[in-house]
């Protein structure tokens, strides 16, 4: 397949280089917020959009650095764009379901710091990809975020009703689980080459 | 139903029948596996023997090891630490070194089993966990390949098998050519499909030789017909779901046949799928174990379908030749999400209403 095709552009960002499985991106809300599955797909849906959001704004303002010859702001740049759509989504929450804004509670707002989503504003700058190309590449990796954010919730929940040992209770065992997940995606790699 | 209503029945003895345990199981998956574990000898002679035994033993160990760290009773048996030894044994290829085997069984029943709670609690195939482990943390050693049936086998051991610990293993080039085989390019069918696809070595594969085990190959996974001889006894015996091999050979048959009707000159024949590599092995008895697979039926054919499509999709468009051990840890990893989604409707509740839960 064709590297700068769109459908390679997603698959790769959603499976073979999986933002938090193959990348270790993100891996706060990965730990935090995997307890639920309900909670986890909606935590998932939000960064699908913040992503979305502060790809395309990313893409908007790269153009405007360069043009006016700035771009040692970028950064800045970026991190003030993604914080700002995540204040849109925890407003957008908040006034339409009270109960997931308290679910998802200090992750919500902790989303800005998600270095999945400055990441993914980064690496498309670095890959030079045009407008679609970045929007294709944002919805990959929220999608990867979010498939392996389910699945993670989906092992989570089961491991509660397991006589798991108490020296690796909580956040180790689910390191341990997150490792062989991504033992587990290394099949992916080279996917469609 | 009333008591009047009640009829009584006269039936013969039996009147009480035991019902299966876990340990009664897995003899039996052992049964199953010791015709494939012979044939691995036979073929690749007296490294095999080796490794099954060190594997095996590795295994063993480090589970009345956890066991008694974790002070609980000794579970050695129930021979599921001996099942995890031989699958994990019979997914390595001939010379695999030894060392880098009983870490692996270490890990297999240590991060794969133990860490979890022990038997029934733990999320992946123990197997596969340590098999995936050392293919992450050994690719050179676990891509080295042996020719199945060469001279001397019986009797020496491939250089590789008895590499000291940390140090370099000695090539098998010089082993392979004492043994009168030359231009060995050290491949598997799979390999040879994916790498060098329509060449001479690739025509020279028969389905046949597949079948019957004539292909270089993991210990374990090059007779087809050992294995499903395994499998149909288990299944024979309701040890396993017939469903899981059912669907996974199925659906690994159907898109291989859908590649294949798209362009013959690209792709392999379904037959040549289902019959090369770990497909089979996966199919019987990696996919099958009871901990990791759906409860429900609904389920079990989503699971076993989806590792099918899997394993041909990571075979023919990934970057690697073999996808079935992926294909079986990402199935484990969607186990709980299926039975989520695929739990019956409970009797007399109405279709919307969502079961508690």
């Amino acid at each position: 397949m064709d590297p700068d095709s769109l459908g390679y552009i997603f698959i790769n960002a959603c499976l073979i280089n999986n933002f938090v499985l193959s990348m270790f991106l993100g891996i706060c809300p990965f730990l935090g917020v995997s307890a639920k599955i309900e909670t986890a797909t909606r935590m998932g849906l939000a960064v699908i959009f913040v992503m979305l959001v502060s790809s395309m704004c990313a893409y908007g303002i790269n153009a405007l650095l360069i043009k006016l010859n700035v771009e040692f702001l970028r950064l800045i740049c970026y991190i003030a764009v993604i914080a700002s759509a995540v204040q849109l989504v925890e407003m957008f929450i908040k006034r339409f379901s009270p109960a997931l804004f308290r679910a998802l509670g200090i992750f919500l707002p902790l989303i800005t710091t998600n270095c999945a989503i400055l990441g993914l504003a980064l690496f498309q700058t670095q890959k030079q990809y045009n407008f679609l190309q970045c929007l294709a590449y944002a919805l990959g990796a929220g999608v990867g975020f979010t498939i392996a954010l389910t699945i993670m919730a989906g092992l989570r929940e089961q491991l509660d009703l397991a006589d798991v040992p108490d020296a690796v209770k909580g956040a180790a065992l689910t390191l341990i689980v997150a490792g062989i997940l991504s033992l587990a995606f290394m099949g992916f790699a080279g996917l469609g080459g | 139903m009333s008591a009047e209503s009640r009829t009584i029945e006269l039936r013969s003895s039996p009147h009480i029948r035991a019902g299966l345990s876990t340990d009664a199981i897995m003899l039996n998956v052992v049964y199953a596996l010791v015709p494939v574990c012979l044939f691995a000898v036979a073929a690749f002679g007296l490294s095999a023997a080796l490794m099954l035994a060190v594997a095996a033993g590795s295994c063993l160990l480090t589970e009345r090891l956890m066991c008694r760290m974790g002070r609980q009773p000794s579970t050695l048996g129930d021979y599921s630490a001996l099942v995890t030894g031989l699958l994990l044994g019979l997914t390595l290829p001939p010379g695999f070194p030894l060392w880098m085997t009983a870490l692996g069984g270490f890990v297999s029943i240590a991060l794969g089993k133990a860490l979890f709670g022990g038997l029934g609690h733990n999320v992946f195939n123990p197997a596969l966990v340590g098999r995936a482990f050392l293919q992450a943390a050994f690719p050179a050693a676990i891509t080295e390949w042996t020719p199945a049936f060469i001279t001397g086998r019986l009797t020496t051991c491939i250089p590789s098998t008895l590499a000291f610990p940390f140090m370099k293993a000695p090539s098998i080039d010089a082993y392979v050519a004492n043994a009168g085989i030359d231009g060995w390019s050290g491949a598997t069918p799979l390999m040879i499909m994916k790498f060098r696809f329509g060449s001479e070595a690739f025509d020279a594969i028969t389905t046949q030789g597949l079948f019957l085990g004539s292909v270089a190959g993991s210990l374990g996974e090059t007779c087809a017909l050992l294995i499903l001889i395994g499998g149909a006894y288990l299944i024979a015996r309701r040890m396993m779901d017939w469903r899981i091999p059912v669907g996974m050979l199925g659906g690994a048959f159907a898109l291989s046949s859908v590649f294949y009707l798209m362009d013959t000159s690209r792709y392999p024949t379904p037959f040549f799928m289902l019959f090369s590599g770990g497909l089979m092995l996966g199919a019987v008895f990696m996919a099958t174990d009871m901990v990791t697979s759906p409860t429900t039926t609904a389920g079990t054919w989503v699971y076993s379908i989806v590792i099918g499509l899997f394993t041909v999709i990571i075979r023919l468009k990934g970057g690697l030749p073999e996808g079935v051990m992926y294909a079986i840890l990402l199935g484990n990893a969607l186990t709980p999400l299926i039975n989520n989604v695929t739990q019956p409707r409970i009797y007399g509740a109405k279709r919307e209403t969502k079961a508690e839960g």
